[in-house]
């Protein structure tokens, strides 16, 4: 079979047109093909937002319903809860460390750019698969490695780490602090450091394949936002992550050889501890210097994806593809220069506020200039609303929504007021949860086909959609009037204080919206299972998109193409273009072939292209007569 | 049984979705309405969004005004006034944005729902318009930036001379206060003498420490400055006044400090609000451990006369508990108890 045999990398072999095998466990375990891997890294950030999702209802009943009784929670939980029916305090503040980290590092990081960056880049760009695909199983079988640990440490007797998702020292270095902070921390640090390895290997391919695996006229400007996106984040991933694992690493020495890089004039638990000099801020700094970029990781692909599916789906251009790249790279370069916002009253010297409080006001002008144009891609579009496209939409709308209360956060002097309270629980949880989620959702939809072969059910898609979407801001909405009103974040109860002992009707309301929503993921779980196995068979290109992956066969061999990798001509957003019979013309299409839709200086362009291609014929034919 | 009974019914529930589900796959590959490339849930989405749009924005105006002075926290001190004002001057502004940016995004669907016999305009590009809303919100926030910036400035500046100061120093899981004493100057600490006598750590070798004294309240006087010093004694916490518009986190090893002007007393508070029980608080919003959310501290702030009768009733830690100066030197111990006397 000649189609199999591409999969071979070594071309001396072709010529015998011998059949090639994967094994169960080559094909589906240990794979070097980035589509399987891709799938792989999906399946595993399923696996991860149901837990993370199901903590946070966990935490959500206590607040709540902070009278209810639990008892029905002990099969699971155990000494967790306590002889009176209530939620552990302590576990609490696990719950809402692990729901943090989980979402944070292993749905949105790994699930979202690890699925979609192994999957997309190389059908996009035209490659046979990632620069390294050993490296590309490395990276997935270390994020396997790394959730396994994790996922231990929800089941230890000390309970899971429970200093917040930022694990700030000494609170994370002490185990008389919290119990959290004795063998739970430990699996914490050894994940994480499992986890920065294997995001360091995927980012390098990503890089490494984005720059030298790209297709004949797959030119860096015409590139698919998509890949855009995933380059940059790999970019921020590659450039932040070391300084996480440093952080951590001084972290693991204060914890167990007794320097004192963050720890300084401590008295705990009846004794004054040795350690002096040390400093908790250095970790605040080192820590938001990934936390930060972070942030974009998370972001910057559901952006990417969605400008790939709202252009697709308007049967239009993207507006000012040009701006979209430039603001990306201003994103970018800014995110590593803003970290200092989250620690205006951290105790820093208030200079460093004023100096950050301007940097990051600069990086929501991008961020907006990237809303404008998605509103300009709608407007005088010819708009299909695919699930794919429904949650894009959804997505801008939750940017704008968090986007704007950044603007009060990045302002030092509003900060001091708003900082740890749940208006920044509701801004971040729009801004950079919902909106990265969305992104992954509207991925999975529109890309369901390419995967499987097969379509996901699309009426399912728009309950899910419509579920989510309105769950998602009745449960994040009503946090801003909360936070205004001062409720500190991580609390495990409001009563204590006379100025936040209200508002347990708003608190209800918030968890009965977070069940809901966390119920009609359910539906989504259906369908994309259902759907894997008996969807409906889909075509070669559904969505009637312009971009390479919808020229390979419906269930593309390891090597994607079969025979020669299609060369790219256009840039991938030539929908409805005047003059075109169709209103999408394929990247593949040559210049030459569509005199009737040509824009003036592509016509210009028709001559070298002509040129090129007849060069490239000749030296062809001598190649193929040698073999 | 009633679980078993449950169970059967959510097991029939699911069973009919499924039908339901099953059929109206089959009806719509009969129908071929899968073959099109928008079928009639285009026009469903599209009203829905018109429909979310209208639905949200009116229970999002109507919970806002209703629940106004709910959530609008009463403010009491100087800097809180301008902060709240920035607050809500960015309010008006995003809120603007807001509005706009979302009605034309879920208008949009409904207005160029597809049709099938429209063609999309193919507008790729507009550099004049990438040019005006850059600088437009380039310049808004830059306005934004620097009414934020001088606020930021005034309050983070160094407190006035005759600052009024009080020690705050949070543990797992309280606060301590302590006060100067007539000197306002705090003695020195030293984390290693913190004892079950000497919560503070305070070294009573420093002269300077020999006046200062503890509450069991935060009370300051109404408008005049007060200078709080933060400490932590071993993790962080962070002190948060909310109606004094204040926040700094308390670290071990590295004071901070936070100074304002409260401008309302506690009793007049109590007046304006109409409720006998207010009191300002303190309230932990930096993760700390299991007794977080419980950690709180009154403020009590009084007119300054009020004030100064307060402090000249107030015992210092010595006079309280003379074994604190026991193991001094004796030459000290001399000096300490005159200073004592003096008072």
């Amino acid at each position: 079979m000649a189609t199999a045999s591409i999969a071979n990398h070594d071309t001396a072999h072709d010529a015998h047109e011998h059949e090639h095998h994967d094994n169960f466990v080559t094909k589906y375990i240990f794979s070097t093909d980035h589509k399987m891997i891709g799938k792989q890294f999906l399946v595993t950030g399923i696996f991860w937002a149901v837990i993370g999702g199901f903590l946070s209802i966990l935490f959500r009943l206590q607040l709540g319903f902070p009278d209810m009784s639990l008892e029905w929670l002990r099969p699971l939980l155990g000494g967790w809860i306590d002889e009176t029916g209530k939620l552990d305090p302590t576990f609490y503040l696990a719950l809402v460390t692990m729901h943090g980290t989980i979402m944070v590092f292993f749905v949105l990081t790994a699930g979202l750019s690890g699925t979609f960056s192994n999957f997309l880049i190389p059908l996009q760009i035209g490659a046979r698969d990632m620069a390294s695909g050993f490296m590309n199983m490395l990276s997935y079988w270390f994020f396997f490695l790394s959730s396994v640990i994790m996922f231990i440490s929800l089941f230890i007797p000390t309970g899971p780490a429970g200093g917040g998702w930022v694990v700030y020292p000494p609170l994370s270095a002490l185990e008389q602090a919290i119990p959290g902070s004795g063998m739970g921390m430990t699996l914490w640090l050894v994940a994480m450091t499992f986890f920065i390895a294997s995001s360091l290997l995927g980012g390098i391919n990503y890089i490494t394949t984005v720059i030298n695996l790209r297709t004949k006229g797959m030119s860096f400007s015409r590139l698919p936002l998509t890949i855009w996106a995933f380059f940059l984040t790999a970019v921020i991933g590659l450039l932040s992550f070391p300084v996480l694992f440093a952080a951590a690493l001084l972290l693991v020495f204060d914890r167990s050889f007794g320097t004192s890089f963050y720890l300084s004039d401590i008295y705990i638990g009846g004794e004054a501890l040795p350690n002096t000099g040390g400093s908790p801020v250095l970790y605040q700094h080192l820590f938001w210097f990934l936390g930060h970029p972070e942030v974009y990781i998370v972001l910057l692909p559901a952006l990417g994806i969605t400008s790939e599916i709202i252009a697709t789906n308007s049967r239009k251009p993207i507006f000012g593809y040009k701006a979209m790249i430039i603001s990306m790279l201003g994103i970018t370069i800014l995110s590593f220069i803003v970290w200092a916002h989250h620690m205006f009253v951290s105790g820093m010297n208030p200079f460093l506020g004023s100096i950050f409080m301007f940097l990051t006001l600069i990086i929501a002008v991008p961020s907006a200039v990237k809303v404008f144009n998605y509103l300009t891609t709608l407007w005088r579009g010819n708009l299909v609303f695919t699930p794919g496209m429904l949650f894009s939409i959804g997505l801008v709308s939750f940017f704008i929504s968090g986007g704007l209360t950044g603007i009060f956060l990045g302002n030092s002097a509003i900060d001091i007021q708003l900082h740890d309270t749940y208006f920044v629980v509701a801004h971040f949880h729009l801004v950079m949860g919902s909106a990265s989620f969305f992104g992954l959702m509207a991925g999975v939809y529109h890309w369901f086909p390419k995967m499987f072969g097969r379509m996901m059910d699309a009426r399912l898609g728009y309950v899910h959609f419509w579920a989510t979407f309105v769950g998602v801001y009745m449960v994040f909405f009503p946090m801003h009037y909360i936070g205004i009103a001062g409720f500190p974040r991580r609390y495990y109860s409001w009563t204590n204080f006379a100025f936040s002992d209200m508002y347990t009707d708003l608190n209800m309301f918030v968890s009965v919206a977070a069940i809901i929503t966390f119920g009609a993921q359910f539906i989504f779980l259906f369908n994309f299972f259902y759907s894997m196995y008996r969807g409906r068979k889909a075509s070669l290109n559904p969505w009637r998109s312009n971009t390479l992956e919808w020229t390979t066969p419906l269930h593309p061999e390891h090597g994607n193409w079969p025979g020669e990798i299609p060369a790219v001509y256009r840039w991938p957003y030539d929908y409805s273009k005047p003059g075109a019979e169709e209103d999408f013309i394929p990247q593949t299409v040559p210049l030459s072939e569509t005199p009737e839709s040509n824009l003036p200086h592509e016509q210009e362009q028709v001559k070298i292209e002509l040129e090129i291609m007849k060069d490239e014929d000749e030296v062809l034919v001598p190649n193929e007569s040698e073999s | 049984m009633y679980g078993f009974l449950i169970a059967v019914g959510v097991l029939l529930l699911l069973s009919i979705i499924w039908m339901v589900y099953r059929i109206q796959t089959l009806v719509s590959v009969v129908k071929g309405s899968d073959k099109k490339i928008a079928s009639s849930s285009n026009k469903v989405n599209a009203i829905l969004f018109v429909l979310f749009m209208i639905g949200s924005g009116v229970l999002m105006f109507w919970y806002s005004i209703k629940e106004f002075d709910n959530y609008q926290l009463p403010v009491a001190s100087e800097h809180g006034v301008v902060t709240d004002n920035l607050f809500w001057i960015t309010m008006a502004v995003t809120g603007l944005i807001f509005l706009i940016t979302h009605v034309l995004l879920f208008v949009f669907p409904y207005k160029y729902q597809y049709k099938e016999n429209r063609k999309a305009s193919f507008y790729p590009d507009n550099n004049k318009l990438e040019i005006i809303w850059t600088t437009v919100p380039g310049v808004v926030l830059a306005v934004l930036v620097f009414t934020g910036w001088m606020a930021w400035s005034d309050i983070t500046a160094p407190a006035p001379e005759n600052a009024h100061v009080v020690e705050i120093m949070g543990y797992q899981f309280a606060w301590e206060v302590r006060y100067p004493g007539a000197d306002n100057v705090l003695g020195d600490y030293d984390y290693r003498l913190t004892s079950a006598i000497n919560s503070h750590g305070v070294d009573f070798t420093d002269l300077n420490a020999i006046d200062d004294f503890p509450s069991p309240v935060v009370v300051i006087p109404k408008g005049e400055p007060v200078l709080f010093k933060i400490r932590a004694r071993d993790v962080l916490h962070s002190v948060f006044a909310p109606h004094m518009r204040l926040k700094m986190d308390a670290v071990p090893g590295m004071p901070t400090r936070f100074w304002f002007v409260p401008t309302k007393t506690t009793a007049e508070m109590r007046a304006e609000l109409n409720d006998p029980e207010f009191e300002y608080e303190i309230a932990c919003t930096e993760i700390c451990g299991r007794g977080h959310f419980s950690m709180k501290k009154v403020i009590e702030v009084v007119e300054p006369a009020e004030y100064q009768a307060w402090l000249a009733e107030q015992k210092s830690f010595v006079q309280q508990n003379p074994a604190l100066a026991e193991n001094l030197p004796a030459e000290l111990k001399e000096l300490a108890e005159i200073q004592l006397s003096e008072k």
